[in-house]
Formats: C-alpha cells, structure tokens, sequence
C-alpha cells in the first residue's frame, strides 16, 4: 500500500466509525435521558418501587394534566387532577378513556414530567402509558395508574405535573379493520 | 533546536522554470473547450471552479437576502407573502453555508494547499473531480425545489423537526437529497486534503513547518469527517419519518424532537467552526506578508486551533438554552462556551502582535484582513455575551443572533476568502489585481455591512425575533438602516466580480514573488502559475549544522 | 493634531454609546421581575467587560497601524514569540471568564427553581396562536393576534401596537409566583416576554416549564421566538398583570362567561345566528391557513371552497374539526373550542363562498358526540 491509500484507509475508518456513531446516538440518547430525565422521557418505563418508610413529614402536588393530538376521537380525563402525596407511599390515581367516534382506534398516551428531574424519582408500576390501548366505538375505559415517588426526592421539588397526550398509532387511517398492526414507533 | 517558523523557502531555486516547461508538455494531451473542465483532474483548475462556483452561489445567496432585507425595509407585507419569505431565509442559509463558504474555502485549498507544501497536485486528482461536479447537481436540485408545488425549505437552514418533517412542504425530500450530495462533496474533499497534506509535503517539510493555512486546513478536514456523518445520519432520520412512518423526531410515535436538535447542533456547532478556522489560517498567512513581520506565536496558533476544534465538539447545546436542558448540563455547556473565548482570544492577541513592530503596508488584501480582526473581534464579543446562559434566555432567537453569527461569518469568513483572492490573484492570473476597485470594493463593503449588521443588535436587544417576515414599529429603524446597508453591501460586490474579471483580462504584470514581505512556498512558482507546478518536489531539508 | 482629533471622536463615541446602550429601546429591557433585573445585569457587565477588552485590542492594534507604517519608514523587528506574554493573554482571559461564571450561575440556578408557585397556567404554542389554561379552574381560551389585516397589508395606518396586540391576553396577579407549563400542539414554539425574561420552547409531546413574579402591574408584550412556519411573525404573547384582587375577579368572570357559553348548547340556533357567529370563529381560527375566502394554500393546507371531499360527507366534516387529522397540521378542537363554536364554523364553511350545502349543524349535534 502506499503511503497515500494507508491515509485514505484511516480516514475511511474513521468516516465509518462516525456513521456508527451517529447511528448510535440514537439509543445513546435514549439512555442518556432515562439516567438524567431529560425531558422527563424516564416516565414511561415501569419501575419497581422501592420499599422503606414513608417520609410523612412532608407532601409533594402532583398534577395529572391530559391532552390530545391530532386525529384520534377520545377524550382521556383524570378521575384525579390533583393529589397531595407523601414522598415513598404508593398511590394509585384512576383515568378513563373514551372513544366518541364511530369505529375502533388504537392510540397511546404519552407521557412527560415537568420538572424533568422529578422523572428519576417517579416510579410508577402500572400505568396505560407503557402500551397502546385500542378502544371500540363508544367505548369507554377507566384504566388506574399505579405510583410511588422516590423518597429521596430532592426537597426543592414541591409539584410535580404530569402530563398525558393522546396520539393515534397510525397515520392518517387509524381505523383498524382487521386487526392488523400499522406503523408504529421505532425511536 | 529547530526554529519554530516555516523556514524560508529558496525563492529562486531552479525547479520553477523545470515546472513552467513541463507544462507545455502536459497541455498536449489535455482535452479542450467545455471537456476540459469537466474532466480536469488539475488542483488549479479543480480550484478554479470550485471559486466560481462559490461565487455564484454567493450571488444567488445574496439576492435572497436581499429579497428578505427588501421585505424588511418597512414594517408591514408589501412584497412577498410570509411562506415565501421562509423560504427566501432558508435557501439563503443554505446556499451561503453550503454553496458559498464552504466550497470557496475547498477551491482556495485546491488551489494553495499543493503549492505551499511544494506537491505536484492533489493526492487524489480524479476524486477530487468528482467532490466538484457533486455541488452543482446538488444546488441545481436545491434551487429546483422553489419551483415545486408547496415550494422549497422553508423551516430555516436549522431545519428543526418537526416543522421540517411533519410539517414540511412535499418537496423536503429532494431538500434531503441535495444536502446528501453536498455532504458526500465535502467529506471526498476534506479525505483529500487530508491525504495530501500528511502525504505530499516536499521532502524536509514537518507538519510544523506548514503554513498556518495549511494546518488550519489540516484540522477542518478531520472536524469536516467527524461530523459531517452525522448531518448525513440527522437528514436521513428525517427522510425515514417523512417517507417511511418512523418516528424519531414524532412524539406522537414515541420520537423526540428535542433529539433532532442535539443531533443537528452536534454536527452544526463544529460546522460552524469549518467555515471559521480556514479563514483563521488564511489572516494568519496575509498579516505576516504585509507587516512584513513573522506570524506571532505560531505554535501557539496551530495548538489554539486544535483546541477550538475539540472545543467545538462540547458546546453544542449552546444553541439549545432555552429548549429546557436540566440545569446541570446548561451550566456545563455554558462553562465549556465561554472557554472557547480563550483559544479564541489568543488568535486574536497573536495577530496583533505580529503587526507590532511590523512594517506594515495596507494594499488591498491587509485591508480585509485588518478589516477580519475587528469586525470578527465584535462577533466573537458578542458570542461571549451569548454565552451566559441567563442572558441567552433574553438574546436566543432574535436579530442579536443574527448580527452576532452575520459579524463572524460576512465580515469573518467572507471577507477572509475575499483578503484571500485579493492576495493570491497575482499568482493565479500573473496580474496585480486594480488597486483603485478593490479599495472602493473595501471601503464600499466595510461600510456597508457594518451599516447592515450592528443596528441588528439594538433590534435583538429591543426584542425583535428573528426570522420574521414583519415586525413591530419600534423596530422600524434599525431595520431600514440594515436594509440600506444590505443594499450598499449587495451592490459593491458587483464591483468584486468586476476587479476578478479586470486581473484575468490582464493588468499590471506580477512576478513569482507578488508581495514583497511573502514568505511561504507558492511565491517562489512563476505567476501565474504553470499548470504543473513542483513537479520534482522542492528540496526543504535542512544542511545539517 | 490628528490625535486630538482620534481622541475626541472616541469619547464622543463612547459616549453616544453610553447614551443609548442605556436607553430604552436600544437596549435589552430591564423588566419588571426580580430574574429579569439580574439578567439584564449580567447583560451590562459583560457587555462592559467586551467594551473594555475591545478598546484595549484595538487600542493596540491601531497604535500598531499607525506607528509602524512603512509609509513613515518602519523597519520591522523579526520577533515571533513570547512566553510569557503567551501565558499572559491565555490566564488574564481564563480569570475574567470565572468571574463572570460565578454571577450568571447564581442566577440561572435562581430560574430554573419553579417550586412552590401560587398559580400554574398551561401554555400551549398552536400554529398560530397561544392558549392558555388555568389548570385547576376551568378556564382556558386562545389568545390571537389582534391587528387587522388592513394594517398589515398597508391599506389602514398602524396602530402603535403593530402585531403586538392580541384578542386576550394572559391574565396574571402581580406579586405571586406563576409557574408557567409549555407545550405545544404541532410544531416547536418558544414563549417569550422581554419584560419577563422568560423564554422557554414549547415543545409537542413534552411539558417545560418556567416561572414568574412580576412586580408591577402593567401590560406586557412579547412574541413567539421559534420559528414555527408561514405566521411565525404574527404570533405575539401579551400578559396583563393585576392586583391579585382584580385577578380573582376576572377569573369569576372568566367561569361564568365559560358556563354561560356553554348554556347556548342545548337550544336550536338558526343558520343566520350560526353564520354569524361561524364567520367570526372562522376569521380568527382558520382563516390564517385555510385563508379569509376558503381557498387554502394547498397543498400544506386545503381548499375549503368546494372540497367535494369534505362538503358530501358532513361525518368527515365534523370528524377533521373536532378530532383534527392525524400527520397533518389539522388540529383537533375538541379539547379548545366548544360545541357552539365548532357546529357554527362547520355551518359557515359549508354554506360560505359558494358552499352551498344548506346544512345547518346544531350545538347540541356535537355535543353528544363529544359525549355520547
């Protein structure tokens, strides 16, 4: 090899490893976001609580705020808009789900915490944000949310708000006809 | 102990008139009339085109500008509708970033880097054909999109998801395409001078001997094939979402947005940096030449430049102050930003020095690179003021932007490739360029685009946003007086095309040393230069002592 | 001489500096809030610090061009480095960059501490326009630009408030913390009030957050910072500030006005009451895409003048306004608007421009499918 292919040879390396780099950021964010809560995006993951005493001294707001995309008929209400919770105590909070149009859809609410780092003490084990949900026409479903925020919650967070969003799975033709899954999220 | 400067090459050793006669020999079997420039494999001529079409590129760049400056010479719409002022902004970012900046660096690096490590050509000529013809396919595409139903970009050159993917015009994927095109161009060109410059420097020539054109070449390179995968990987996310049903920058299917920006601004922040560390070199090479001084502190400067580069890769969500970062990391990109000044500074410190005691001369290319280290000085000023994150919160986005990256890039880069083309005119065409042009060109652009850019900041500061199409009346002023400037600005480059027409043509005959206080490698080549110049390489090693 | 005369046009010119850097408008406001007067401190001292840095660089560097031109016969030395005056200019800049680290530290850690806030307001970024809602009260609404179009387009003088003016603005006590959540419902928006110092994106999918607390009554004007399409411009953010007294007034107002609107619901509206009230519905909402005579801009937003599509099948019709389209930047106004206005602005567009359907949509039509 001469000199000039040995250079060109490292730097087609190095391009490679770029591009596999840049692929790889992908999951790397994802991970990155669950270990610092950035964006809150650590909602949406079951976790196991952690087990100890109940720090009563102390309460914590938490907000339920719900909101919808574009395209889905629902309406996703919470029973609870507002609880005052102590930092280790399990709660569990109800939804229900309604589907007003006139066939089957599938959506998924999807979760965001503000502030972002109360993410990383909120654990929730059952929640209808870790799936998709497919609701007949008129049907409506009340579905609980299990939770526990982290007794290690730093003193300074005193509300914590949690916000839902419902979006369709699909495009455009959410209607499912047979079953079928459509597109669904890759990131 | 070796000396810390390039040493001074023989100007008059004897390979010069050897390299002048071999051309005659080459140009025998070179195809002629259009064929030749399509299928030339020459640095100069490679270099050439590249120039030009940079230049065009500016030109259309700059039309849309003013289109916009237009639009903005009064509040209220009277000339264009808003969806085609976006777009008018967008291509202007495009084309000025992609099309004008970038490529004039490449064709000044195709043209100068051989001739001052002493090499025969690029090391990979047929390659570096094809990185050229890329350009005009992909800005011949970009431009198309215009014409397209729903129109071309009109998200803004950051293109941010997901205005640039859910809710972007129809003709975004051929936008996606041309970048593609334009991205594979620079990194075949930045594997090129990599390969040249590690490779076919002239016997005895160590990488500290280089010019600092050269080396800062050398480190735009490496920074070009570092990040410009990850463009390639963003835009192709975007295809994938638009095209294909993923989601990566979709809430709605489990995407982030905010992941669109991180990754644009990995890419973009070092980007930013391609298209300022050549210019770097460019003013480090012509100071020197006109104060007829050695360049201040030379490895001071290659290691400065070589920790703005990796700098660059740790500031990235500078950009992103206000998108809601955990205060942890606003706090470390804030500290690791405001460092940048000090690498930064001391450039800036080593230019000055090399003028003092100098014996300094101002002919048109010092001008500009005098002109560079003020005006580049206050777009760094005002950087370091966008750099205190609290702050930002109150400049992020509005026209205070907008003349603090305008300042280091029109006054920054631009005039650095313009101090550049004045300075190696001479050598390309054999002609001095006409000193009585280029001075009104200098006199007429410094005042035009001070005029054009510093009111933008009282507008940014008053509270003006950017990338509007109309605005409040207590911005009115500032805004008719950027206009004016604009106008001024625009204008006086026709007389910059007239100058670089009137040096090929012909005019005061140049010899191989134009500049008196020149120093470096290209100066001892005749002007102009031979087709084929260091055919045998320039014998540098030193007599042992 | 001519130093005399270099020196007398630097002070002038810093003075005239001084003058109107300091002076409203030209400047970065100083705000009514406690952040907002430590922002725009920073802004000054480092502002200063580059004023002074600057004048030393080029104090040096014009000496230099002026003392050593070759034009009065310089010879040039053949020095090219210095180590110590290196380290010098690496440190001295290093030292005045940690001392201006430590302020700006202090308070953005100040500005990102949203906890324990007396009201929190939901703010959503839509393209074109800001809603807000009082989260736990019931009261939510649009917020539109206000200026008429005549103003814009030049045919009507401009009022002093040019495309800073909105229908409503947010409503806030003064003297209280309000913890501001933002969204967005499609694209990337960013809220911002000068006066405030807050600037914060709204981002679909994801809830940020900011506060206030403002200290003098007033009415304070802003715009939306992020580029978010064709009416990015024409987006502007107002916030009224009140005594908490009067705040809690017009809130009681606000409820009833919302309980009385929906009231209209259950009774049988005429087609001349639901063109009336659809076309004004209509020329705030959906007019800025779907344009004033429904013509659209397709292909991004679709014609509404005969849209065969829409116009055979009211279903369809109904279906786009209330639940918006999925992958298009067709809102759902479900949640925003209620049954009065959606049924009123489906009547309009279907019997409007030409549309000659003569279908009349009741309220209580869309009430029951909103809950059936």
């Amino acid at each position: 090899m001469t000199p000039v292919q040995r250079t060109v040879t490292k730097t087609l390396v190095a391009l490679v490893a770029m591009v596999m780099f840049t692929i790889a950021l992908v999951p790397l964010y994802d991970v990155f976001c669950q270990l610092t809560g950035l964006n809150g995006r650590a909602a949406s993951e079951p976790r196991v609580f952690t087990r100890g005493e109940v720090d009563e001294s102390r309460y914590v707001t938490v907000q339920f705020i719900t909101r919808k995309g574009n395209g889905l008929p629902w309406r996703l209400e919470a029973l609870d808009r507002q609880v005052r919770v102590h930092p280790g105590q399990a709660y569990e909070v109800n939804f229900v789900f309604t589907n007003y149009g006139k066939s089957a859809y599938r959506g998924r609410a999807v979760p965001s915490v503000s502030p972002g780092e109360a993410s990383l003490y909120l654990r929730k084990v059952t929640c209808f944000c870790f799936q998709e949900q497919r609701l007949e026409a008129g049907e409506r479903l009340q579905l609980p949310m299990v939770f526990q925020l982290a007794r290690d919650i730093p003193e300074s967070v005193h509300t914590v708000t949690l916000a839902y969003t419902l979006y369709p799975m699909t495009g455009p033709l959410a209607v499912i006809e047979d079953g079928t899954t459509g597109q669904g999220g890759d990131a | 102990m070796a000396p810390k400067h390039p040493p001074k090459a023989r100007l008059e050793h004897s390979e010069n008139v050897a390299g002048g006669a071999a051309a005659d020999v080459h140009e025998a079997h070179h195809p002629s009339g259009p064929l030749r420039w399509l299928l030339t494999t020459n640095h100069k001529e490679i270099g050439t085109l590249y120039l030009v079409f940079s230049l065009t590129m500016f030109l259309i760049g700059g039309v849309m500008a003013l289109v916009v400056r237009l639009e903005l010479f009064q509040p209220g719409l009277q000339l264009v509708r808003p969806e085609f002022f976006n777009q008018m902004t967008t291509m202007h970012g495009l084309i000025m970033v992609f099309g004008a900046v970038m490529p004039g660096f490449v064709g000044l690096a195709n043209w100068m880097v051989p001739l001052q490590i002493g090499a025969p050509d690029m090391a990979l000529p047929r390659l570096n054909n094809f990185s050229f013809w890329l350009l005009p396919v992909a800005f011949l595409l970009l431009l198309s999109t215009l014409l397209m139903p729903g129109g071309g970009p009109n998200f803004g050159w950051t293109f941010y998801a997901p205005l640039s993917t859910t809710y972007s015009p129809p003709s975004t994927t051929f936008f996606i395409l041309s970048l593609h095109m334009a991205g594979i161009s620079s990194i075949l060109g930045a594997i090129n001078i990599i390969a040249t410059i590690l490779n076919l420097r002239a016997p005895g020539m160590r990488l500290m001997d280089m010019t600092l054109f050269v080396w800062t070449w050398l480190i735009t390179a490496f920074l070009l094939i570092a990040v410009m995968p990850v463009l390639a990987g963003v835009i192709t996310m975007m295809l994938l979402d638009i095209n294909f049903g993923t989601s990566f920058f979709n809430a709605a299917g489990g995407g982030d947005p905010v992941l669109f920006q991180h990754l644009f601004w990995f890419f973009g922040h070092p980007e930013v940096y391609i298209m300022i560390l050549p210019a770097f070199g460019i003013i480090s090479v012509i100071v020197p030449t006109f104060a007829r001084k050695p360049l201040f502190g030379y490895a001071s400067m290659v290691y400065a430049t070589a920790s703005i580069a990796i700098l660059s890769f740790l500031v990235w969500a500078h950009h992103m102050f206000s998108v809601g970062l955990p205060l942890i990391a606003e706090l470390f990109f804030m500290y690791t930003t405001m460092l940048i000044a000090v690498p930064t500074g001391v450039k800036v410190f080593n230019w000055i020095t090399t003028l003092f005691r100098g014996s300094i001369t101002f002919e048109t290319p010092m001008l500009f690179a005098l002109a560079f280290i003020v005006l580049f000085t206050i777009g760094g000023f005002s950087g370091l003021m966008l750099a205190i994150a609290p702050a930002d919160f109150q400049y992020h986005d509005t026209y205070f932007v907008v003349a603090h990256f305008h300042y280091v890039l029109v006054p920054g880069a631009v005039f650095s490739i313009m101090a550049a083309v004045y300075y190696w005119l001479p050598k390309w065409t054999g002609h001095y360029p006409d000193e009585r042009i280029g001075r009104w060109h200098f006199w007429l652009s410094v005042i035009g685009v001070n005029l054009l850019f510093f009111p933008m900041h009282f507008a940014g500061l008053a509270g003006m946003p950017r990338r509007i199409p109309d605005y409040a009346l207590q911005f009115a002023d500032f805004n008719m007086a950027s206009s004016i400037g604009g106008f001024l600005f625009g204008l006086s480059q026709l007389l910059f095309v007239w100058v670089v027409i009137k040096c090929i043509r012909g005019g005061v005959p140049a010899p191989a040393k134009a500049w008196d206080g020149a120093t470096d490698l290209e100066w001892s080549v005749p002007s102009p230069a031979p087709l084929h110049t260091f055919e045998t390489p320039p014998d540098l090693r030193r007599v042992a002592s | 001489m001519r130093k005399t005369y270099v020196l007398a046009a630097l002070i002038a010119g810093v003075a005239w500096l001084e003058r109107n850097a300091l002076a409203d408008g030209w400047n970065m406001p100083v705000g009514v809030t406690e952040v907002s007067r430590h922002v725009h401190g920073l802004h000054m001292t480092i502002f200063w610090i580059c004023v002074v840095i600057g004048a030393v660089v080029f104090g040096v560097m014009f000496y230099s061009l002026f003392r050593y031109r070759r034009s009065k016969g310089a010879q040039a030395a053949n020095f090219h480095e210095h180590t110590t005056v290196e380290i010098f200019w690496t440190a001295v800049p290093l030292l005045i960059l940690v001392a201006m680290a430590i302020p700006a530290t202090a308070t953005l850690r100040d500005m990102y501490d949203a906890s324990e806030a007396d009201l929190d307001v939901m703010v959503t970024g839509h393209q074109w326009r800001w809603h807000y809602d009082y989260v736990g009260e019931d009261v939510n609404y649009f917020s539109n630009l206000a200026t008429p179009r005549e103003q814009i387009d030049g045919t009507q003088a401009k009022d002093a408030n040019y495309l800073l003016e909105v229908d409503q603005p947010l409503v806030l006590p003064v003297d209280r913390k309000v913890r501001l959540l933002m969204t967005s419902s499609d694209v990337i928006h960013s809220w911002w009030v000068p006066d405030l110092a807050v600037k914060k994106d709204a981002i679909p999918g994801f809830v940020n957050e900011a506060w206030t607390r403002i200290d003098e009554p007033g009415i304070y004007r802003g715009q939306c910072a992020e580029l978010c399409g064709k009416d990015h411009g024409f987006m502007p953010v107002v916030v009224h500030a009140m005594p908490q007294e009067e705040f809690d007034a017009w809130l009681a107002e606000r409820k009833e006005e919302a309980a009385a609107a929906a009231s209209g619901v259950d009774r049988n509206w005429t087609l001349p009451e639901l063109m009336e009230r659809g076309e004004q519905v209509y020329g705030t909402i959906c007019a800025s895409c779907h344009q004033a005579e429904g013509q659209g801009l397709p292909p991004t937003f679709p014609a509404l003048v005969g849209n065969q599509a829409l116009l055979d099948d009211l279903e369809r019709h109904i279906d786009t306004v209330v639940n918006g389209v999925a992958g298009t930047p067709m809102p759902a106004f479900s949640g925003t608007l209620n049954a009065v206005d959606i049924a009123a602005v489906i009547t309009y567009e279907r019997n409007a421009w030409g549309n000659e359907t003569g279908d009349i949509i009741q309220p209580s039509t869309i009430q029951a499918q909103l809950s059936p």
